[in-house]
Order: structure tokens, then C-alpha cells, then sequence
């Protein structure tokens, strides 16, 4: 199929208006720590941009110790279904109709 | 004509019974009505109905109604109408009686008085719903949902010992609070554990719910796992360890989920995930955090729901839902990829969507009751749940690189129920007061104060950040084509190669001792055969002297030993 007109994100400017519009919000939400006055409950939320710093820590840590899990729990992804097709050849046909 | 003493499952029974003998539009209109009915009946049935009956010496309540049970009924009651909606589209009658079958069921739980009918219902719910895996009717869905049958089943018997056991102990079978101070409180925990997807007993939620039908899944996702978190906020409420058990299943899927291909998977994490709060929130166990807990639960059925069908959708017109064959799909599924996104915001909870106001009572809860540590896990769980969920799902589906995949049409009542759910995510959000009217319990609460608006768009923005950063520097792992091993290798790898070790020693031993017999046997019968064949001893044809010489000794003997005593031997005569 032909493509008639090219779509939102086939131009690059408007990804980065998109990343842009991110940073800007992430701007405004670090000086409104100065404005807004918090109430606290725990001693940390009282620290300047503790939520911003712990979210994109967490981030981080997320990624890179999932990343690191592939090495542990990654395989093919027959894995299984090769024993499956191990014991069909075994075992007797099935019928799978509702 | 009205009777508020109908229990609520008996409209969606009759539904099934309907769909069963009705076709086309008629059977559409007519489920989606009663449906519809039924949500009207239970608006209207006051707390506090119950229903008894003899039942050999004790007292059961097959219908209970209360604030817990009424929160969770209508929810369920939107679930069930979102899910056949989503499902009207297809000409499958087994998957539409199934549905309603298997949401009654669950309705039947939640509205039980008693420990024998919640078992009764339990074990409705594990059959109804393995219909809807088997309903894909491929091989591969078929052996999942053996193996989630077997589980689910598993869960009921066990439940059944433990209720028997708590009957014999306490006299009695109404369900109230249990705890964990019995045995019987043990098995029945580990029953609802089961369910609730409690860590290492989750496994079959991942290994199930991503081989069910494309409107399968999105049944599956708002019962049975719900219908447990009832079950223990009923009967487990303020179990300690639950806090801790909760920030650990809040924790630990989201590794999983960032590195999973299948995007119905990834869900199915990202649900376990979702559980850990509930979870959580009944361990708090105040007034504060069971509300959370309902709300959370109310307001997941809803989102989560919309998020697996928008992948529902995606399966449907595309055939696949690897994120490595997806992307870009936003050209041709504009509005799918905006219901998708609703889905996302409101369970990554920003303010102004539907999880915002129903996470924030667990996680203040948490903080109020000087559970740090766990709070602070369940930020992490929130910077989690805003990767896999909210930016993982609908970015390698909707945009990232572009596939190549252009889709036609979607189904029209699919759009139809993304839109229903998408409205509603908002509205709640938008429009708490309206979730918080429904909370069984006494707590005032109010999400929308700017330290906490402010926080929690804090967390996630730079949560985002983080997430554009690691993109545009490439370590942002890439999805791959593979499997990811988790607990179900204990059953699927582990189980079946210590089963099949055992049966082949047993097979060993015993073809070891079958050929010590057979020989024993075999030289038996050589040596019979060395009597009696040509040239062996028995073969021997002798001639007929030989027979008389014989005969004459015989007859010899005999004279002798009559002469040598004749008294014994004639005394024995007269004897």
C-alpha cells in the first residue's frame, strides 16, 4: 500500500518537540520545588528533588538490572515447546475443537 | 416483582443459557441486557441481605451482600459488560457462554457467605476460565490451559481441606475473618495464594493469560486474581507480612517485564505487579489502606482490562503481538493507540487518571504507618510500572521503528469497549468523590493536595527522563525474539525432567527385573526343550523289552517285599 501523506512522526522535528516538551516539563516541575511549600511525612521528601532523583535512579536501576536478568533467564524461544514436540512424538494425537 | 434476595449471579447464568440458544445481533443485544439488568439490580440491593439455608448440620449463606462485597459486584458487573462488548464481534459461542459463565462464577464468590459455596464458585471459576485459553484452539493454548487448569485446581482442593479443617475446628463455615493463627488458616491462605499470584505461585499467570484469545485475556485479567485479593482482604486483613510479600510481587515482575518480547506477557507481569500494592494495602490492614486496596482493585479491573485490549486489538488485526515484529502502528490505529495511552497514564498512576487516586491511599498508608522501607519499594515499583506499562507497551506497539504493518479496520464494538473503559479511567480520575462513595470503609482521603500531585509527577517525568535517556544512548535493551525463564521452569523444565528421571529409573529397575525373570524362565524352558527335542532325554523312543524287563523288576520287588513281611502288609488290610 502507498503511503499518501507522510505521518506525525515521520519528521524528525516532531520527535523532538516531543523530547523537548519533556524537558521543559521536567524543568518546570524542579523549580516548582522551590515554590511549593510540602508537607512531609518522611524526613527524604523533604530533600530538594527527591522524588525526581529517586524516579530516575529507579529508572536506571530498572533497566540495567533487567538487562543484566536476560543474561541469567534468556533463552530460545522454543525452549519449552521443544520438549512438547518431544513427547507429541510419544504420546497420542490430540484434538483441540471446542 | 423485585426481589433484592436474587443473588446477582443468577442473571449471568441465565445470560450463558441465552447465548447458548440465541444467534447473531439477538444474542449480542440480549447479553449486553441482561448485563445491564443485573448492574441495576445490584445498584439497588441494599447492604446487608443474606441468605441462609440448611445444609446437613451447618448454616450456609449462599448470598451475602456488604460494602466489600457490593464494591467488588460492580465493578465485576462493568468488567463483565466492557468484556462482552469487547467480544461481540466474534461467532464463537463457546467463548460467550464460557464469559459469562466464568463472571458469574466469580460474582458467586464474592457474594458467598460461607467457605463451602466461595469453594463451589472457586472451582466454577478455575473450569469456565481454562475455556477461554482452550477457546484459541491451537496446541500450544491447549497445554497451557492443562497446566492452568491443573493449578487453579489445584488451589480448590486445597481449599477444600482447609475448609473442612476449619469447620471441624470452629463449628462453623461462615466466612469472616480467618487468620493465620490455625492450620486451617494455612491451607485456605495458601488457596487464595494461589490465586493471588503470591511469588513462585504466580507462575501461571504469565505462562496462561498470553495464550488465551485476544478477548479472552481481557475476562481473564479482571476475575480470578481479584476475586483472591476479596478473598484476603476478607479473611487476612492486617496480616503483617503481607507488606512485605506485597513490595516484593511489586518489585520483582518489573525486571521481567522490561526484557519480555510477547506484549501480553508483559501485562501479565505488570498484573502481578498491580497485585503487590493490593497485596500490600491488606497487610497495612488500616481503615486507610483496605480502601486503597478496593480502590485499587476497582479502578485496575478497569485500566488493565484496557490495556490488554488494546493488545487484544493488536493481536486481532495484526496476528501477532511480539513487540519485535510491532511498531509504528499509530499511522493506522490512531484511536486504539489513544485508548492504549489512557490505559498507560492511568496505571502509571498521573494525576487526573483513574490509578492516581486509588494507589496513592496504599502508598500514604504505607508512609502513615511507618513502613518506609516498603514505600520506598513501592516508588520503585511505580518507576516500574511506568516503564513496562506505561511507556513499553505503547511505544514498540504504536510507534518506535516502523513495521511496515498497516492496519484496515478495527472491529467496531472493540473501539467500543476501549472507549468505555478509556472514559471511565478519566472519569474516575477526574471524579474520585465518585470511586470513594463505593469504599467499604471509614477513611478520608484526599489525592488531590498539590505536595502530592506534585511528587508523584516528579517521579514519573524524571522516570521518563530516564527512559529518553536511555534510549537515545542505546542501553535501553533492545526487545529479542525469546523466551525468559521464570518460576513456571519449575513445572515446565524442572518438574517434567524430575518426572521423567524417576519413570526411567522406574522403567529401568523394572526392565532389569522382567529380563532376570525371563531369563530364569527362558532357561527353564531351554532346558525343557533340551528334554524333549530330538536326541534330549524324553525324546528317546525305547523299544518295547525295555518295558516288559521293567515291568518284571517291578513285579519282583513287590514279591519280595510281600515275603520278606508278610504280616504288615496283610495286617494292613484288616486295618
Amino acid at each position: 500500500m502507498a503511503e499518501r501523506k507522510p505521518y506525525l512522526f515521520d519528521n524528525p522535528r516532531n520527535i523532538k518537540l516531543v523530547i523537548y516538551a519533556l524537558y521543559a516539563i521536567c524543568a518546570v516541575l524542579v523549580l516548582l520545588d522551590f515554590i511549593v511549600h510540602r508537607h512531609i511525612t518522611h524526613e527524604w521528601e523533604g530533600l530538594l528533588g527527591f522524588y525526581a532523583i529517586y524516579g530516575f535512579s529507579c529508572y536506571v536501576f530498572i533497566v540495567l538490572g533487567a538487562t543484566w536478568l536476560r543474561t541469567i533467564v534468556m533463552r530460545d524461544e522454543d525452549y519449552y515447546e521443544r520438549d512438547d514436540a518431544r513427547s507429541d512424538g510419544e504420546g497420542e494425537g490430540r484434538h483441540v475443537d471446542g | 416483582m423485585w426481589m433484592a434476595e436474587i443473588p446477582v449471579f443468577v442473571p449471568f447464568f441465565v445470560a450463558a443459557a441465552v447465548a447458548l440458544v440465541t444467534r447473531g445481533p439477538l444474542r449480542s443485544v440480549l447479553m449486553l441486557a441482561i448485563i445491564a439488568v443485573s448492574g441495576l439490580h445490584l445498584w439497588l440491593v441494599p447492604a446487608g441481605i443474606e441468605v441462609r439455608v440448611s445444609f446437613m448440620e451447618y448454616e450456609l449463606i449462599p448470598y451475602r451482600v456488604d460494602g466489600l462485597s457490593l464494591a467488588f459486584g460492580y465493578v465485576f458487573h462493568i468488567a463483565a459488560f466492557i468484556s462482552v462488548l469487547f467480544a461481540l464481534h466474534l461467532r464463537d459461542t463457546m467463548q460467550h457462554v464460557w464469559g459469562l459463565i466464568y463472571a458469574g462464577s466469580a460474582l458467586g464468590v464474592i457474594f458467598a457467605g460461607d467457605l463451602l459455596t466461595v469453594f463451589v464458585f472457586w472451582e466454577m471459576l478455575a473450569l469456565s476460565s481454562a475455556f477461554l485459553i482452550w477457546a484459541r484452539r491451537t496446541d500450544r493454548a491447549f497445554r497451557a490451559g492443562m497446566r492452568y487448569l491443573i493449578i487453579q485446581v489445584v488451589s480448590g482442593v486445597i481449599l477444600l481441606a482447609g475448609t473442612l479443617m476449619y469447620a471441624h475446628s470452629v463449628g462453623d463455615l461462615e466466612f469472616g475473618f480467618i487468620g493465620t493463627g490455625s492450620p486451617a488458616g494455612w491451607l485456605i491462605l495458601l488457596a487464595f495464594g494461589i490465586k493471588a499470584a503470591f511469588p513462585v505461585l504466580h507462575a501461571w499467570i504469565p505462562d496462561a493469560y498470553p495464550e488465551a484469545t485476544a478477548t479472552g485475556t481481557v475476562f481473564l485479567s479482571a476475575f480470578t486474581t481479584k476475586t483472591a485479593i476479596y478473598m484476603l482482604a476478607r479473611g487476612y486483613p492486617g496480616t503483617e507480612w503481607f507488606v512485605y510479600l506485597g513490595a516484593v510481587m511489586a518489585c520483582f515482575p518489573i525486571f521481567y517485564a522490561v526484557i519480555e518480547n510477547d506484549l501480553r506477557k508483559v501485562l501479565s507481569y505488570s498484573l502481578i505487579n498491580q497485585l503487590g500494592f493490593m497485596v500490600c494495602g491488606i497487610g497495612i490492614g488500616t481503615a486507610l489502606s483496605l480502601n486503597g486496596t478496593v480502590a485499587h482493585a476497582f479502578v485496575h479491573v478497569i485500566y488493565k482490562g484496557l490495556l490488554f485490549m488494546a493488545m487484544g486489538t493488536v493481536l486481532h488485526t495484526t496476528g501477532t503481538i511480539r513487540a519485535t515484529d510491532l511498531g509504528g502502528l499509530y499511522k493506522t490505529m490512531p484511536f486504539t493507540a489513544l485508548f492504549c495511552m489512557i490505559g498507560s497514564a492511568s496505571i502509571s498512576a498521573f494525576p487526573l487518571f483513574s490509578g492516581f487516586v486509588a494507589k496513592s491511599m496504599i502508598m500514604s498508608a504505607a508512609l502513615y504507618e511507618g513502613h518506609h522501607w516498603v514505600w520506598l519499594a513501592l516508588l520503585l515499583a511505580s518507576a516500574g510500572v511506568l516503564d513496562h506499562s506505561g511507556i513499553k507497551i505503547p511505544y514498540f506497539t504504536f510507534f518506535a521503528h516502523d513495521s511496515g504493518i498497516r492496519v484496515s479496520t478495527v472491529p467496531r464494538n472493540m473501539m467500543a469497549a476501549m472507549a468505555l473503559a478509556a472514559a471511565l479511567c478519566l472519569f474516575f480520575g477526574i471524579y474520585p468523590a465518585w470511586l470513594y462513595d463505593l469504599l467499604p470503609f471509614d477513611a478520608v482521603y484526599n489525592p488531590y493536595d498539590l505536595t502530592h500531585v506534585l511528587a508523584q509527577t516528579q517521579l514519573l517525568c524524571f522516570a521518563a527522563l530516564a527512559f529518553v535517556y536511555l534510549n537515545l544512548t542505546g542501553i535501553y535493551p533492545p526487545e529479542l525474539v525469546s523466551t525468559n525463564l521464570g518460576a513456571e521452569w519449575l513445572y515446565r523444565k524442572l518438574g517434567r525432567r524430575l518426572i521423567g528421571a524417576v519413570m526411567s529409573w522406574v522403567r529401568g529397575r523394572d526392565s532389569g527385573l522382567r529380563a532376570a525373570v525371563m531369563k530364569r524362565v527362558n532357561g527353564l524352558m531351554l532346558y525343557l526343550a533340551q528334554l524333549h527335542y530330538p536326541g534330549g532325554r524324553m525324546a528317546i523312543t525305547r523299544p518295547t523289552g525295555y518295558m516288559v524287563i521293567w515291568v518284571a523288576i517291578l513285579l519282583a520287588a513287590y514279591l519280595w517285599l510281600l515275603l520278606s513281611f508278610p504280616n504288615e502288609m496283610a495286617g494292613s488290610d484288616h486295618h
